[in-house]
């Protein structure tokens, strides 16, 4: 069993009319079911309303699931036993970098979790200068958050969920609010993280530039998992991408569309760099041929 | 305009006063006003000039920015001046119909200028040398005796700190949905007090809405970072006292006991 | 012509240490019907500029004419200006205070002091543009989805019936589904409408298919200015500046350095594909 394991998890979300009735209900996840292997890097694709963000937020406890259970290291988060155990396992990263720092100095804020989890000031202060080497903002360390960019306060939040020493981040959308530049830098930090300090990632993203490098992809949609598999298996289904209204690149989306005119490219194309050298080989190749 | 409000002016140099304990810094500043309302002859004034001085200097604080932070009391200065030149009995210097300045009313007038120079310029002095976060910290351990009795103390200065953090934010945002606003052709400017008010209705309504979504995304992720309020909670920067801070303890003392001695020659 | 920027500059903290220029020395020419995109990173000046334009901000220096008149001239209407340069800013829905959807877009007509019936029809008629019908006039706009809330709110900036169009970031925190409904939204305003647009992104890929004209802000300078295959023959530079060409740019390049002969100008996947296959059909 992996580090998350999720059973046939349902969720659904109930407004309440004003006598305090059931009004209407929502139902935002439909019987998901996943299985996450330590030290692995998973993206979770989705649109907007797709469930992806709903299944994030069950990761550590912050909701609990309607039917089902989801256990992170064996324990399950309806748990509330273990409910503070499940949150030090599995930190979180939310979408806008500005609601979820809490300190006025950029270090205080890394040391708020450890802080929480009456952690020994010492140690505090060593996990504090970790998890700011790790994420490289040490230089930044008495400054205020406000003065940063918005890639550099994401880098900040990460940190303060890497101080808590968890086994597994999930981050939420952590790009959503992000120009190109703080894009690229959130992204580098936490493929950095897994591979180097092999901590388990679930990224929740709808942008797909950030999931080529995962180990494995996983798309939602309508509260279902409706994809799962490698990003070169799950690219190689361009259409069916499109219709659940996502994005393909567009190096992808051309090698498809040449592929559908006879061309001979290998599926699931995701580099500049394979395109080119695959439609060099037939270009080139097929020139060689005739000219025999 | 907006961005003209400063809060907690801190002034960032390193200085014997920027060292001491906040706890030291408040319960000094405590004293400090204590000795001012006790006051009532012209030695003790001298004595919490010598005080005050002496603070200064060691805080390396350039005197223009104690200066500055007059500029917002002068017209309480001035009311207050005018009040006791003008209201107090006693032996008359000259009259204006009813209004007449008399020479007690010189003395008070003075003695409480100087009074409230100097308790404006030590509180001053206070915040320019003592960060926000150590000042809420100090506040928290020094008032730690309140909750006792059931004053939520950490919670309230976690409340403090939070909003320290979250005024810029709130300011920056209240700029741009003002900006937004007068790109759909509001008004902030004109208009006589009733319709000013109103014209903030279209600024005030996205701004609380705002900072609801932010308080409820901030509860978020305080508790997934493991938050549960003060219990169990330890520190990354403890306070404690160093010899300097009980050094500083041996000098309130003895300025105390000076004050007090004045007070019965 | 209709906005005429002439080295227009803009400093922040003049005469302290913190002295700054947001913008510096810009100069630029925009025609009636034009439709552009302003691309630049965060802090680049882009946002600064279009404030500029419907006159939020006041330049340091230099002038902005609208129309051939300058709207620094004395006695200008700023008002006046704000309706004709129709500014929706970033995340626009944050800007909705009304209790439904209509009285919402009612507001800015109602500004600029027109009658209650003339407000109606431009709301109604601004409403329609967006895609927003009937049943939702009197919905809470709080209660709206996502890009339903933002459709709303550039209602609102319509409804001023506006000759410029300016959107900053109209795509910011929008899913792929979200992003190319609203940037389908501005084609046909500009389009039906035919209003001059001007699209501020970070994005080349999400402008390059519908502008016909970039212009690359940088350190508050205008650094290209002109038809997306021009600007993005300076891809190199562009990545520089933290901006990249979409990515056919940079597989046509690709293509090039092994020795294929294929047009550099190309930028969609359309034109990749057809030139792709126009060689490979050649050959066979």
């Amino acid at each position: 069993m992996g580090i998350i394991k999720a059973v046939n998890l349902i969720f659904d979300y109930i407004r309440h009319d004003d006598e305090e009735n059931r009004d209407e209900i929502n139902h935002a996840l439909k019987g998901v079911s996943l299985d996450i292997t330590e030290g692995s890097f998973v993206a979770v694709l989705g649109h907007n309303g797709s469930g992806k963000s709903t299944f994030a937020k069950l990761m550590n406890g912050i909701l609990l699931p309607t039917e089902g259970t989801i256990y992170i290291s064996n324990m399950s988060t309806s748990d509330e036993e273990h409910l503070w155990d499940v949150r030090k396992t599995a930190g979180m990263v939310f979408q806008n970098p500005d609601n979820q720092i809490i300190g006025n100095v950029v270090e205080e804020d890394v040391g708020f979790g450890p802080e929480n989890m009456g952690i020994p000031t010492k140690e505090i202060w060593e996990r504090v200068d970790e998890s700011l080497e790790a994420v490289g903002m040490t230089a930044y360390r008495l400054q205020s958050p406000n003065k940063l960019s918005g890639g550099q306060k994401q880098r900040v939040a990460i940190a303060g969920v890497m101080a808590m020493k968890p086994r597994c981040i999930v981050l939420d959308e952590p790009t959503a609010m992000l120009d190109p530049n703080g894009r690229q830098e959130v992204i580098r930090t936490v493929r950095e993280l897994n591979r180097q300090e092999g901590i388990t990632v679930l990224l929740i993203t709808h942008y797909m530039e950030e999931v080529i490098d995962a180990d494995r992809v996983v798309v939602m949609d309508g509260g279902h998992v409706v994809m799962d598999g490698t990003p070169k298996e799950v690219f190689s289904h361009v259409k069916e991408l499109k219709q659940y209204s996502l994005d393909v690149p567009q190096v992808t989306e051309l090698a498809d569309e040449l592929r559908a005119e006879g061309m001979a490219l290998p599926e699931g194309i995701l580099t500049i760099g394979e395109l080119a050298d695959s439609l060099t080989g037939i270009l080139n190749g097929e020139k060689a041929w005739q000219s025999k | 305009m907006l961005r003209d409000i400063t809060l907690g002016q801190y002034y960032p140099v390193d200085s014997v006063l920027h060292r001491l304990d906040p706890r030291t810094k408040l319960f000094g500043t405590l004293v400090y006003i204590v000795t001012l309302f006790i006051a009532d002859h012209v030695l003790a004034y001298v004595a919490a000039a010598i005080f005050l001085t002496a603070a200064i200097r060691l805080s390396r604080v350039p005197v223009k920015f104690m200066v500055r932070g007059l500029k917002a009391v002068v017209f309480l200065l001035l009311i207050s001046v005018s009040f006791n030149l003008f209201l107090t009995p006693g032996r008359p210097i000259f009259t204006i119909g009813f209004l007449k300045m008399t020479w007690e009313g010189v003395e008070i007038a003075a003695f409480m200028s100087v009074r409230l120079v100097f308790l404006v310029m030590g509180s001053t002095l206070l915040t320019l040398t003592t960060t926000p976060n150590q000042l809420t910290d100090g506040l928290e351990r020094s008032l730690g005796f309140l909750k006792r009795v059931g004053v939520p103390v950490h919670e309230v200065s976690m409340m403090m700190s939070i909003a320290l953090r979250f005024i810029p934010i709130l300011v920056e945002e209240t700029d741009k949905i003002m900006k937004a606003q007068m790109a759909r052709g509001a008004d902030f400017e004109s208009g006589n007090l009733i319709q000013r008010a109103k014209a903030m209705v279209p600024l005030l309504v996205p701004l609380f809405i705002s900072a609801f979504r932010r308080a409820t995304d901030l509860a978020m992720a305080m508790e997934a970072r493991c938050y549960r309020g003060g219990e169990g909670r330890t520190k990354m920067k403890p306070l404690h006292y160093e010899r300097r801070d009980r050094m500083t303890y041996l000098v309130y003392l003895l300025y105390f006991a000076l004050c007090v001695a004045i007070k019965f020659i | 012509m209709a906005i005429e920027v002439r080295h227009l500059d803009h400093k922040y903290g003049e005469g302290t240490i913190f002295e700054q220029y947001a913008l510096k020395d810009v100069s630029l020419t925009i025609a009636d019907g034009e439709f552009i995109g302003l691309i630049g990173h965060t802090g680049s000046g882009k946002s600064t500029l279009t404030q500029h334009l419907n006159g939020l901000l006041k330049a340091t220096a230099g002038d902005i004419l609208y129309n051939g008149e300058s709207i620094y001239k004395e006695g200008y209407s700023m008002k006046e200006l704000r309706g004709r340069v129709g500014l929706v800013f970033q995340y626009p829905e944050h800007q909705l205070f009304e209790t439904d959807v209509f009285t919402d877009v009612c507001f800015g007509p109602k500004n600029l002091g027109l009658c209650e019936e003339e407000i109606k029809r431009r709301a109604a008629e601004a409403l329609a543009m967006v895609g927003l019908d009937e049943s939702f006039y009197k919905q809470s706009p709080f209660e709206l989805s996502g890009g339903q809330k933002r459709r709303a709110a550039i209602a609102g900036v319509l409804a001023m019936k506006p000759e410029v169009l300016i959107l900053d970031e109209p795509t910011a925190g929008l899913d792929p589904r979200g992003r190319d409904d609203i940037l389908g939204l501005v084609a046909t305003l500009h389009e039906e409408q035919g209003m001059t647009v001007i699209l501020v992104s970070h994005s080349m890929e999400d402008v390059a298919r519908y502008v016909s004209r970039l212009i690359v802000m940088n350190h508050g300078e205008k650094v290209f200015d002109g038809t997306p295959r021009e600007v993005f023959r300076h891809y190199k530079q562009l990545e520089k500046m933290g901006l990249a060409a979409p990515q056919i740019t940079y597989v046509v390049h690709a293509l090039r350095e092994r020795g294929i002969a294929i047009d550099e100008d190309i930028m969609t996947v359309e034109e990749a594909r057809d030139a792709i296959l126009a060689l490979w059909r050649k050959n066979a």
